[in-house]
């Protein structure tokens, strides 16, 4: 393929960096600032998604996309909906113990769908208010008010109660039935989780938590990479939105003489190789089109589509042992641009030329099917948009033009504490 | 689909045989136990697994020995467990394959009834079968004194069977364990198959439930579902086979589904209740109820110490219900005279381990050995499809003792032969230390995982290095070959990392020139 000029490059990324930010603007709800998960009827808030969106206000900021006080008003807006949020833990309550619920009603903000309290997602909303306490720094009224903000909510996340007496953090808790495990083991997108929970100033975890999290990593030689292991990509890209990793080592990577960014590099190696191999032969896997990880996807009820194999749905994708029913995430690629510039860029270029549908309007749609094609000759692309996924992107592409969010995440106090109190050392640190 | 085929006469009238002949192996109905002998070298309570191989063992080389046995010689695994089931899965397979036949290249059957009845007449003759091996006769013959009845210890050198009182220099405890009975609020009352009796039913029931999804649950579960039994499995933990390591839960989890079993995670059931000829089942997941229609409940898959009626307070002998007999590392308890092996005492019940246990009891026990359990190195095998075999430590494990390792992992995709045989689900992890060769541990995940993880425990025992695997050859093409692939990879990666290893480039050019 011809080497694309660079200017080139940069109109595709500013392109779906805007269009992934324009997600936020469109699906927020201006009164307390929650922003759905996805862009479907009647969906609530992801608690997640809405860290993802104080993230990217500043970027926007900084794009010119938007002005600061517009930004600055709709961080408030929602960092203050937090603030006095029912903290009872009551089944319709927003939170608890400085934990959120997973999923809010869009307009109450109150607990919907019977979700959990969610570790992992509060920790993605927190790591987002923070970006925002770092970005709004001028010494105005607003603004100082957002940052006390912020430290009051980041202060109050009981983590140490998240671990209910045990060696690490529980995923979840429910009202009706107390704290939940799913089992989760080996390496995962909680470091940001545990990082924050060990900079507490209030409520810091013990340094052995982390230990004990760690102790589940597999590090593995798969298709002659060595790398840690995880098999869906997101997995190798969340907690890097905000933490550069670049040089930066905890014990384990200090041992295995590589760093979480280098990491997150050779996971897409390994993606490319899976692909390369394609074992179970599906329509599309090439070496400049993939994106294994949690998407939505087919399911065998879609209208149109016959089909004999097993369909999943929304599940976490990964490789090499799947599941994999064909379905790939286009914002999954372009989410690893940091790492592997080189090779991503050709395969955003050759997936968007390939698959337009799959980026209407420069914004991703959450999974598409290549080969899963209905009587018209149209193959399976999710509907609609999914939060989670527009965050990412806008953040990853940002970092890797201008590093904009790390570079305000390293001067995080809590951030530094936790990642050194987590054994981080080297580089930037 | 056609259930169930009426058995014939002539069927019942061979079944009649083929387990008589059986039942006059393992308890022949007009068997008088010998007279006892002053004293006894060995006597050996339990005559399963365990017992069976320390009595011949110590027959063999001389000891005067007696054998005592409560129920049916053979034990769990010839009788209920590990043969029964093992004969079962492999009907349960040529169902699955008849379902799959177009993805082999073949023509899948218009119709595939299934008979369970046909499957168990199977079993029994395989039963009986391998029963003969180890008859009363046989080891009357071979010198063991055969008695049938409860053992009670009467003294720290005594015990009682029946009228008789057998005194002992050694006695070895070998009663095996049972099925745990989960204690579920209506269970009992509205009766439910275990593990034991699941092998005596004739018919197969329309929809099961499993409880459990440890190895039997597992194991069960996929078998029923393949007779055309409408299955679903509850698994209190967030994943199947809570030892093994995520991915291989996960597979299984996913074959599961894909078989159209029912798996219901992070599941409890709170309450069985028997109406209308059907079991209900209330679930609870979390803050979610529900409740399952079945005709059968299978449950039981835990395993817990056979103890009871032993007395063994009288020969101040130390014990828990739960983990069975105490024992030191060779094997002795509490009574110096008293040992105790297999499913008795060891966390690993296995019929392997059993065996291996035995041999170290009577070693110890009779000959002033040594030896130690933990000396052993165990592998296992979780009888699914695909198979879950696991042999050393775990990363898991090994990351928690501060051992610093790397895993070299094929996935089956990768090797030929299980592509040609369209059997690429699963993979073989080796774990080495790191900087080394030297393996520490392996799970396998594939058809026959079972049979492959000997290799790597052959090269544990005999501390055979990763790198030196990739020397061997492995006939071409094999599905073992994946074990050499991630030798090959263990020599790749020293061949970057440091000096160039001498075998390495000879290694490349061996593949390269490889017909495909």
């Amino acid at each position: 393929m011809a080497h694309s000029a660079p200017n080139e490059n940069e109109a595709l990324l500013d392109g779906i960096e805007r269009a992934a930010f324009d997600y936020f603007r469109q699906t927020a709800n201006p009164a307390n600032g929650l922003v759905a998960d996805t862009t479907r009827e009647r969906w609530p808030c992801s608690i997640a998604v809405v860290g993802f969106a104080l993230s990217v206000y500043p970027v926007a900021v900084e794009r010119g996309w938007i002005a600061r006080d517009e930004a600055l008003e709709s961080s408030l807006t929602v960092l203050r909906f937090f603030r006095d949020s029912d903290q009872s833990g009551a089944q319709d309550a927003t939170g608890y113990k400085g934990f959120y619920y997973h999923f809010l009603d869009m307009r109450s903000g109150k607990r919907t769908w019977r979700s959990e309290l969610s570790m992992i997602d509060t920790a993605l909303l927190v790591a987002g208010a923070l970006t925002a306490g770092m970005y709004f720094d001028a010494e105005t009224a607003e603004e100082a008010e957002l940052r006390a903000i912020v430290d009051r909510l980041y202060r109050r996340v009981d983590w140490r109660w998240s671990q209910d007496g045990g060696r690490t953090i529980m995923q979840g808790w429910k009202p009706e039935s107390g704290f939940l495990h799913y089992g989760w083991e080996g390496y995962s997108e909680s470091i940001i989780l545990y990082v924050l929970a060990l900079g507490s100033p209030t409520h810091p975890l013990g340094p052995d938590t982390y230990k004990a999290w760690t102790a589940t990593y597999q590090w593995e030689n798969l298709y002659d990479v060595d790398f840690l292991y995880a098999g869906p990509l997101f997995i190798h890209q969340f907690s890097h939105a905000w933490i550069d990793f670049r040089g930066i080592r905890d014990p384990f990577m200090r041992d295995k003489r590589s760093d979480y960014f280098e990491n997150s590099r050779r996971a897409v190696l390994v993606q490319r190789e899976y692909v390369r191999r394609n074992p179970r032969e599906f329509v599309g896997y090439d070496e400049e089109c993939w994106g294994l990880t949690a998407c939505d996807g087919p399911t065998a009820g879609d209208a149109g589509i016959e089909v004999r194999r097993r369909l999943f749905g929304y599940a976490a994708r990964g490789v090499p042992y799947g599941p994999d029913d064909g379905t790939l995430a286009g914002w999954a690629a372009a989410a690893s641009l940091p790492f592997a510039p080189e090779i991503v860029l050709p395969t955003m270029r050759t997936m968007a030329r390939r698959y337009p549908e799959m980026l209407p309007d420069h914004r991703y749609a959450s999974g598409f099917s290549p080969g899963l094609v209905d009587r018209d000759g149209k193959y399976w692309v999710s509907p609609g948009h999914y939060g989670l996924d527009q965050g990412i992107v806008a953040m990853m592409i940002e970092n890797h033009r201008s590093q904009l969010i790390w570079r305000l995440m390293r001067n995080c106090s809590y951030i530094v504490t936790g990642l050194r109190r987590a054994g981080f050392s080297g580089g930037w640190l | 689909m056609t259930r169930t085929r009426q058995p014939r006469d002539d069927d019942t009238v061979a079944d009649d045989r083929v387990e008589r002949e059986r039942m006059e192996n393992v308890r022949p109905v007009d068997w008088r136990n010998p007279l006892p002998k002053q004293r006894y070298d060995l006597v050996v309570i339990g005559a399963g697994t365990t017992g069976l191989v320390a009595a011949r063992i110590a027959a063999a080389k001389g000891a005067k020995v007696a054998l005592v046995e409560r129920h049916l010689l053979g034990g769990t695994c010839l009788n209920i467990g590990c043969v029964p089931s093992k004969a079962i899965i492999r009907t349960s397979r040529v169902y699955a394959e008849m379902h799959d036949a177009d993805q082999y290249g073949a023509l899948v059957p218009p119709r595939i009834p299934t008979d369970f009845a046909r499957a168990m007449r199977r079993v029994r003759d395989i039963r009986a079968r391998i029963s003969r091996s180890d008859s009363a006769q046989r080891l009357t013959a071979a010198g063991v004194d055969v008695f049938f009845g409860q053992a009670a210890f009467a003294g720290v050198d005594a015990l009682t069977v029946k009228d008789a009182t057998l005194r002992f220099r050694r006695a070895l405890v070998a009663t095996g364990a049972r099925p745990d009975f989960p204690s579920i609020p209506g269970l009992a009352e509205a009766g439910y198959l275990t593990n034991e009796s699941a092998f005596e039913v004739s018919e197969a029931p329309r929809r099961l439930l499993v409880i459990g999804g440890g190895p039997l649950g597992c194991e069960m579960a996929q078998a029923f579902c393949r007779f055309g039994v409408q299955t679903t499995i509850v698994q209190k933990r967030p994943l199947f086979l809570p030892r093994e390591e995520r991915d291989a839960a996960q597979i299984l989890s996913d074959a599961f589904a894909r078989e159209g079993i029912e798996v219901r995670l992070n599941t409890r059931v709170v309450n069985v209740r028997a109406a209308g000829g059907e079991k209900i089942v209330d679930l609870v997941s979390d803050d979610y109820e529900s409740t399952v229609t079945v005709d059968a409940v299978l449950a039981g898959t835990g395993r817990v110490p056979n103890i009871d009626g032993l007395a063994l307070e009288a020969a101040g002998i130390d014990y828990d219900t739960r983990h069975g007999v105490h024992v030191d590392d060779f094997l002795q308890t509490s009574n110096r005279r008293v040992y105790a092996a297999g499913d008795a005492c060891l966390a690993h019940k296995f019929n392997d381990t059993a065996d291996a246990s035995a041999r170290i009891a009577v070693q110890n026990a009779l000959f002033r050995g040594r030896q130690r359990l933990s000396a052993l190195t165990v592998p296992w095998c979780t009888y699914t499809d695909p198979e879950i075999a696991h042999v050393g430590l775990y990363v898991r494990q090994a990351r928690e003792r501060d051992i610093p390792v790397e895993t070299f992992t094929i996935p089956m995709h990768e090797v030929d032969r299980a592509i040609a045989d369209d059997e690429e689900v699963g993979f073989v992890k080796i774990t080495v230390k790191e900087r080394t060769d030297r393996i520490l541990g392996a799970t396998i995940v594939a058809r026959h995982a079972g049979e492959m993880i000997s290799e790597i425990t052959v090269a544990i025992v005999a501390r055979i290095g990763l790198r030196t695997l990739a020397h061997v050859i492995h006939p071409y093409p094999t599905q073992a070959e994946a074990i050499k692939k991630a030798a090959d990879a263990c020599v790749r990666a020293g061949a970057m990392s440091r000096a160039q290893h001498p075998a390495a480039s000879a290694v490349e050019d061996v593949s390269r020139i490889r017909p495909r």
